[in-house]
């Protein structure tokens, strides 16, 4: 892991103890639960961290006053616990989070807990405040929980594309042809030159590009893709003047080849 | 690396007290989710100071760290049911949930004061033990002690400015004049030396 200190914030697994130990910003945390979504080395590595993390913590024990404790005793009367996890949990405070990534378990329903934790993480994006850049309305409503964009991550045909640039950023298209649309996903990418923005553009089978929409000014963004998804070919990316175009103006600065 | 094998009927977890002794925390939760107080008060009784002692470091202003172990409990109360055995340990569980709650509220109020006491100085608060954890947190303290012997200094001092000092890996790597990435990965090595080092799981 040591070996990619010299592109920093590429490696996601190296953020597993620094995660750990809260020591994230909202950011990183948000993708780095996104990663721990499909890595269950990373989840076992956060789990025998927090252990030994517990351990130190619990060294310098301090009785609390008294009086904590009748407070604290007489307030639970007036809350009620929450029932077992059993289906994703629209919502919910940072720690609820921590404890619905608990649930996700190899053996358990692994697309319930996807679900759930995509859902999570994105609520925790938008949390985190001005990262949530698309309204990503048009729920169906048999999920009404899900917007667009959670449930092509969370499709079962959900197939993804990565690329990684050499400048160490990572860009990832995940498409899902029953839900018709494709997310693309970016870390530490970076910013557009000034004046210019990137443009996303969406393959016909016909071989025609169109207007997939624009990708925020942020290093690390999920953004869903205009546009129907069900059988495109591909997924470009273009420098475009601000605006974006209504063609591309240049050679794709990436191409993800998506199987039919 | 699962180290529960996740016996619902009160085998001791990893993590609880060494040796076993002290009631089974995972299942005074399991009580708690289902309404049982007498039970919280129990899982209480024999964790408060830990936690207390943790937020108290983080958080460093004693009248914030009564609010926020207050909070903490009552998250626990609320989330019990939410508690996994097969992930890890209930102390670990509760403390997770201390030191999130901790560090949210360090970083929120990013209180001035937090910025002018060393963690040495921090470090002489145990005297204040007094109760039957601390006959066992000196065994751990003692434990602890000899895994943190086995980190490098960088990788110590990483982990203490991380998790007692509420700092961002980015924030630590300033602090220690380290380069930008680097700080996240000696935190990683050092805990995962400490993980070895202290066998949790044992």
């Amino acid at each position: 892991m040591t070996g990619h200190d010299q592109t920093p914030g590429w490696d996601v697994h190296a953020l597993s103890g620094a995660y750990a130990v809260d020591a994230l910003d909202d950011a990183e945390r948000a993708r780095f639960e996104d990663h721990l979504a499909h890595c269950a080395e990373c989840r076992d590595e956060v789990d025998g961290m927090r252990e030994s993390a517990a351990v130190l913590g619990a060294v310098g024990p301090v009785e609390p006053p008294a009086a904590l404790r009748d407070r604290v005793l007489e307030e639970i009367t007036q809350i009620r616990p929450l029932p077992p996890l059993s289906t994703p949990a629209p919502g919910g405070s940072p720690v609820e989070l921590g404890a619905a990534r608990r649930r996700l378990r190899p053996h358990r329903s692994g697309r319930t807990g996807h679900l759930l934790l995509v859902a999570a993480v994105l609520v925790l994006v938008a949390a985190a405040g001005g990262l949530l850049l698309r309204p990503w309305a048009d729920d169906n409503p048999d999920k009404p929980n899900l917007t667009a964009a959670e449930r092509v991550l969370a499709a079962d045909d959900a197939t993804s594309v990565d690329k990684r640039f050499p400048d160490g950023s990572t860009a990832t298209i995940v498409v899902s042809r029953t839900e018709g649309r494709a997310v693309i996903r970016t870390t530490d990418m970076a910013p557009a030159p000034d004046g210019k923005v990137y443009e996303l553009w969406l393959q016909t089978p016909a071989g025609e590009m169109e207007r997939a929409g624009l990708m925020p000014d942020l290093r690390d963004a999920t953004v869903l893709l205009d546009g129907d998804a069900s059988r495109a070919t591909g997924v470009g990316i273009t420098v475009e003047p601000d605006g974006g175009s209504d063609q591309p103006t240049s050679e794709p600065i990436a191409f993800f080849t998506l199987d039919s | 690396m699962d180290p529960v094998p996740g016996d619902p009927a009160g085998a001791p977890h990893p993590g609880a007290p060494a040796g076993g002794h002290g009631p089974d925390l995972g299942a005074l939760l399991r009580q708690s989710a289902r309404g049982d107080s007498a039970a919280f008060a129990s899982l209480y009784d024999a964790t408060a100071a830990r936690v207390h002692g943790l937020v108290l470091r983080v958080v460093r202003d004693p009248a914030q760290a009564e609010e926020v172990t207050q909070e903490v409990f009552l998250e626990v109360w609320r989330q019990a049911s939410r508690y996994d055995a097969e992930r890890g340990s209930a102390l670990a569980w509760l403390m997770t949930i201390a030191h999130r709650k901790a560090v949210d509220r360090v970083r929120s109020a990013e209180a001035a004061s937090r910025r002018d006491v060393t963690w040495e100085q921090r470090n002489q608060g145990v005297e204040h033990d007094t109760t039957a954890e601390a006959a066992h947190a000196s065994l751990e303290a003692h434990r602890v002690r000899a895994a943190l012997g086995q980190l490098t200094d960088v990788q110590r001092e990483a982990i203490e400015l991380a998790y007692f000092g509420g700092y961002t890996h980015t924030e630590v790597a300033a602090l220690l004049d380290l380069p930008v990435g680097t700080a996240k990965t000696r935190i990683r090595d050092g805990l995962i030396r400490l993980r070895d080092t202290i066998g949790v799981g044992q």
